[in-house]
């Protein structure tokens, strides 16, 4: 379904534990319609210093009977976009874009499922886990964060998954440690087929590897900086590895897809990780050897490091 | 009284006189879920180079007051794919179309101007994105060279005689004035002012850039009173000459802004980003500006601007 624009209304505004927000919109027709893995991009007030929207993923959809459904997203404070949404009230209204990007593929087949999230990053694993368990595959659980208090919502996933396995780094609930410690061993224990994962960057990264190693499909949903969300300003890219079996072209090269219309949701094994600029020259360097769309046209020296800016 | 929003800048004839701004409109497709292209004055589409860029690292974008810094290395499929792709779809739409050009070497825009030429298209116009790097003179900015400008300018209007060249130039110079006076000499037809502003953030946590590319070029509202002094600056100088101004542009007195200090027509960028119905809501603002105030045509106000009295 193509985007449209809408005037939502707050419907509700919850708090997750001392640090998450919930906002609850009735937004209809973007209700209907989106799947899981996308997000909305939402206007959060008339304010003249920042102008950008500001992305979010549906965290979940509520039925309402024959009424519009209502989508909810969650967030925590970063700045003044979410701080202006935090002050929120019922009935008050939101310009809401959406939906946007291309979500989660659900199998074909009953499939082990295996949803890992950190952070308030894991908000789309709750409307996933929804579907998933509609479509009646089975859902076990990797759920982390900094400690108890930013584990988000962990009641709700208990209840939807079968085995459902915690980490926080300072080990004030579940395991000590990170999600990617306990990751291998709750795949071997629940026979995992498919892994769904959300979160932060080097995260999904570690998340990735693992399941390459094991050879099991990984779909990760990715959060780059976004100045559209809808896929006109080329600022949200991020490098992938293609296969190209054509022609002269054939054989590996790398693009640069957008995360907001191509993602965010993308193979996991596809993505070429950078957790930080000493990797972009290596980036570079990869994608200038690359084949098939980006082969010809890559200007190194016009590209890397701080060379004059460039639209 | 209607009053009449169409303009015509050097045989560009424009429905309104608000168009979308390089690159930050794409194509036009996926502004096209949201309305009916045939809105606008017009479509600059995202500049093309003769073959596909694959643009910079990232991160590519970070927010700044009222405005943002971009460093997207012109991420783009090349003059081949708008041809075979965008423009036929574009024309589908009864969209008015102006190509946008970039380039490394002077070479290289006249290969895409040729292209361009030899299609013999519905395209309405060509611009010239100069704010690019020369990579046969260390890396250089056209732009910011006169005498670059007029080569670029030159070389081009030599192939393509059938569609009016707009040469879009760069507010970081020391006189924009100087810069114009070369590329309409060397032919140019009229003038898009202004590309973005050089601009640069840090990190101050990890004592980095806040984009990969270290520095960036700043859009949006914060640069609007540059945009508008660019404008007077050339219009008073050269008062016959068209301009398309942009910068900043929101909403209608945004526009007008600049269409006093003399543009003849405006480009909307950055606020598509926030919503893509923008170009048709200034173009409706300066109507509902212009019936309050009894203008019949928009030309009437084009550099209106009074300096004394
Ligand atoms: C597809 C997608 C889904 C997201 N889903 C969620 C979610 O469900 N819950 C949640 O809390 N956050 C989510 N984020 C991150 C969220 O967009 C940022 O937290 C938010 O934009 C911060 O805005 P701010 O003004 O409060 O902070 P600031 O730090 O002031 O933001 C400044 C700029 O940076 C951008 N930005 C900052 N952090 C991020 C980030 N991590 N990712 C992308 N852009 C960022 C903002 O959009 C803005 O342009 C998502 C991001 C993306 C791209
Ligand atoms: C993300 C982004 C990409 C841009 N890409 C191009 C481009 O490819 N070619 C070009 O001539 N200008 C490009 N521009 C500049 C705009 O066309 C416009 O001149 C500038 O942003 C000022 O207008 P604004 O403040 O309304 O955005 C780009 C601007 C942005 C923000
Ligand atoms: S955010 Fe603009 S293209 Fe993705």
């Amino acid at each position: 379904m193509s985007p449209s624009l809408v005037a939502a209304g707050v419907f509700s505004h919850k708090k997750y534990g001392e640090n998450y927000h919930a906002l609850a919109l009735v937004a209809p027709g973007i209700g209907a319609q989106v799947e899981p893995g996308q997000f909305i991009n939402v206007s959060c007030g008339p304010n003249r210093d920042f102008i950008l929207r500001r992305p979010f993923s549906i965290f979940r959809v509520h039925e309402q009977g024959s009424a519009p459904s209502t989508i909810e997203i969650v967030f925590d404070l970063r700045g003044p976009g979410t701080r202006q949404l935090a002050a929120m009230h019922i009935h008050d209204k939101i310009d809401v874009m959406g939906p946007l990007g291309v979500g989660f593929s659900i199998p074909q087949r009953k499939a082990k499922c295996l949803l890992v999230g950190g952070g308030v990053g894991a908000a789309p694993l709750f409307f996933l886990g929804d579907r998933l368990r509609k479509d009646g595959h089975r859902i076990d659980v990797v759920l982390g964060a900094r400690n108890a208090d930013h584990l988000l919502n962990a009641m709700d996933l208990r209840r939807m998954a079968s085995v459902c396995n915690l980490t926080t780094e300072d080990g004030s609930a579940g395991a000590r440690g990170r999600v990617t410690d306990v990751l291998a061993d709750t795949m071997d224990g629940c026979g995992t087929e498919v892994v769904y994962a959300c979160g932060p960057d080097p995260m999904l990264a570690a998340v990735a590897r693992i399941c390459m190693e094991k050879k099991v499909f990984v779909q990760v949903a990715v959060e780059e900086l976004m100045a559209c969300g809808y896929g006109v300003c080329m600022t949200c890219v991020m490098p992938l590895r293609e296969r190209r079996s054509k022609g002269a072209s054939a054989g590996r090269s790398v693009v640069y897809a957008r995360t907001c219309t191509e993602g965010p949701v993308f193979n996991g094994a596809q993505v070429i990780w950078s957790s930080g600029h000493e990797h972009v020259a290596q980036d570079q360097s990869e994608l200038s050897l690359g084949g098939g769309a980006v082969r010809a046209g890559l200007q190194p020296e016009a590209g890397a490091g701080h060379g004059p800016p460039g639209n | 009284m209607t009053p009449d929003l169409a303009v015509t800048l050097a045989g560009l004839r424009l429905a309104n006189p608000v168009l979308a701004a390089s690159g930050t409109f794409g194509a036009g497709r996926e502004a096209a879920a949201f309305l009916d292209l045939k809105a606008l004055g017009g479509v600059i589409v995202k500049s093309m180079t003769l073959t596909p860029w694959s643009g910079k690292p990232t991160p590519r974008m970070c927010e700044t007051p009222s405005g943002m810094l971009n460093a997207i290395g012109i991420q783009n499929k090349g003059v081949e794919h708008f041809l075979a792709e965008d423009l036929p779809w574009l024309s589908a739409q009864d969209a008015t179309v102006v190509a946008s050009i970039a380039g490394n070497s002077v070479d290289e825009f006249v290969k895409v101007a040729h292209r361009i030429e030899a299609a013999n298209t519905s395209l309405a116009a060509v611009e010239l994105n100069i704010s690019c790097p020369n990579l046969e003179d260390r890396n250089h900015i056209f732009a910011h060279s006169a005498s670059a400008t007029a080569e670029v300018v030159r070389s081009v209007k030599a192939v393509l005689r059938s569609k009016p060249v707009f040469a879009k130039l760069s507010p970081n110079v020391t006189s924009i004035p100087l810069i114009a006076e070369s590329a309409l000499e060397a032919g140019a037809d009229g003038l898009s002012l202004i590309n973005t502003v050089f601009g640069m953030a840090v990190d101050v946590s990890t004592r980095r850039p806040k984009l990969a590319g270290g520095m960036g070029g700043l859009s949006g509202p914060a640069i609007r009173p540059i945009a508008v002094r660019a404008v007077h600056e050339v219009h008073r100088l050269w008062p016959h000459v068209p301009i398309i101004g942009q910068g900043g542009v929101q909403t209608a007195t945004d526009a007008l802004e600049l269409i006093m200090a003399g543009a003849s027509a405006v480009a909307v960028g950055t606020a598509n980003f926030v919503d893509p119905g923008a170009c048709p809501k200034v173009a409706g603002g300066i109507r509902d500006y212009m019936a309050a105030g009894g203008v019949g045509d928009v030309a009437e106000l084009v550099g209106c601007l009074k300096l004394e009295g």
